[in-house]
């Protein structure tokens, strides 16, 4: 049997990226990441052999997410001081507007639309896998994902829309 | 040869999205987007915005596994969790034991490990206090520097009336940046603030208050957590951006770095 180090760590660097898209705060989002790790630890063995290791990991960090979010909501959510977005200097000023604008709309829409489109669109699940993570039938899934988009859409147009305006 | 007949479906508008379709399908979707502008531009938009999501976090996925997430140093953590746990079990029949027998041999002098919960959280919330005041100042993060650490702890130690060595945490990569004085209560309060090699910090906060000895009590306010404790008439707490299980080994070198060998 292969050790857990070397199946869990190269999905290590998606998980995070996943846990930051959710909570949009580095250390919260690795404290998320690390409850992750030690739970699949703690459960290593009940895991299914056949079963997809990644869909699974990332099932389990937005089990987390979502259970730990409805007791943030109860008690009220903490503020980051100091999160500043990393800058890209390579990518121009009006790609980038609209790159930060993307993640900032995201942020907006409900978690489970959320989820889909950072599981489908920036991990790259299956549909069925996606599916699978969020506890919904595939079919249900395809017409989220699409009223997701519109709704991202419709988030971003008012956006830029608004920052004309002011200039 | 295109078939204009064949009919398009969301689901696959939105896999022609994700660039999940191919060959015949993906030529029919492009076809017929052609004949409708209005979906042609939904569909560029919903192309644009998945792209610019991926860039916004590419970067994220590209940085280096931080050493709290690396799988040995989890088992690690967990090995020594299932320890502590045991050790505790065990000094817990121990304090269950010595407090009756103290209870049993002698009435009028409490035991010296009794606790009393209020002034460690006292201690704990001022540290907190202190902690996101001065973490977060770039130009002035404390008001004397390591590089005159001795005079930084004479200084200190004459306004406590304590005695104040710097634990050296350098096991765990924070090096002592420097310290400052603090009002708490009637009295004063030391801070002293480390550094990791990313620019993580760390605060050491002591002031007299009273209570004779406490056990570690862990608190957690926003992102800051702390371990607070009281030793001999005065207060300490260990403050950092940290999990619990993160904080514990460096707040247990604290509190060895400050007892008094021999």
């Amino acid at each position: 049997m292969v050790d857990p180090p070397s199946l869990l760590e190269p999905l290590i660097p998606s998980l995070r990226r996943y846990a930051y898209a959710l909570v949009r705060e580095h250390a919260a989002a690795d404290d998320l990441v690390q409850d992750t790790l030690e739970r699949a630890l703690s459960r290593w063995s009940s895991r299914r052999p056949d079963g997809d290791l990644r869909a699974w990991l990332f099932a389990i960090l937005r089990n987390l997410h979502v259970g730990r979010h409805r007791q943030a909501r109860r008690r009220g959510q903490a503020v980051a001081i100091d999160d500043a977005e990393p800058a890209d200097p390579t990518a121009d000023p009006g790609a980038m507007l609209e790159a930060h604008d993307v993640l900032a709309a995201v942020d907006q829409l409900p978690e489970e639309q959320k989820s889909l489109l950072l599981l489908v669109g920036v991990e790259d699940f299956s549909y069925d896998e996606a599916a699978r993570i969020l506890g919904l039938p595939v079919g249900t899934v395809m017409s989220r994902l699409s009223r997701a988009r519109r709704r991202l859409r419709s988030i971003l147009e008012k956006g830029p829309a608004l920052l004309r305006r002011v200039k | 040869m295109i078939d204009e007949d064949v009919p398009i479906g969301e689901d696959e508008l939105q896999a022609y999205v994700d660039e999940r379709l191919e060959g015949r399908r993906r030529a029919a979707v492009e076809a017929h987007l052609g004949r409708h502008p209005e979906q042609r531009d939904r569909i560029a938009a919903e192309r644009r915005h998945r792209a610019a999501l991926r860039g916004q976090l590419q970067t994220k996925a590209a940085e280096p596994i931080p050493a709290r997430l690396r799988i040995a140093n989890i088992q690690a953590a967990r090995r020594q969790k299932a320890a502590r746990r045991g050790a505790l079990a065990a000094a817990g029949v121990a304090l269950f034991l010595v407090g009756a027998m103290a209870g049993w041999v002698a009435k009028e002098e409490a035991p010296s490990f009794a606790l009393s919960s209020a002034p460690p959280a006292t201690v704990a919330k001022g540290a907190t206090a202190a902690f996101r005041t001065f973490v977060v100042e770039v130009a002035h993060p404390v008001e004397v520097g390591a590089a005159q650490e001795e005079h930084l702890l004479q200084w200190l130690s004459k306004r406590l009336g304590r005695k104040l060595a710097a634990p050296d945490l350098t096991a765990f990569g924070f090096r002592l940046i420097g310290g400052r004085l603090l009002p708490a209560g009637s009295g004063a309060a030391a801070q002293l603030m480390y550094e990791d090699g990313t620019g993580r910090r760390l605060t050491l906060y002591v002031r007299a208050t009273e209570g004779t000895e406490t056990a570690f009590r862990f608190r957690k306010d926003g992102d800051a957590a702390t371990f607070a404790w009281i030793d001999q008439g005065f207060g300490f707490a260990v403050t950092a951006v940290a999990s619990r299980d993160e904080l514990l080994p460096i707040a247990e070198a604290v509190y060895e770095g400050l007892t008094p060998k021999g």
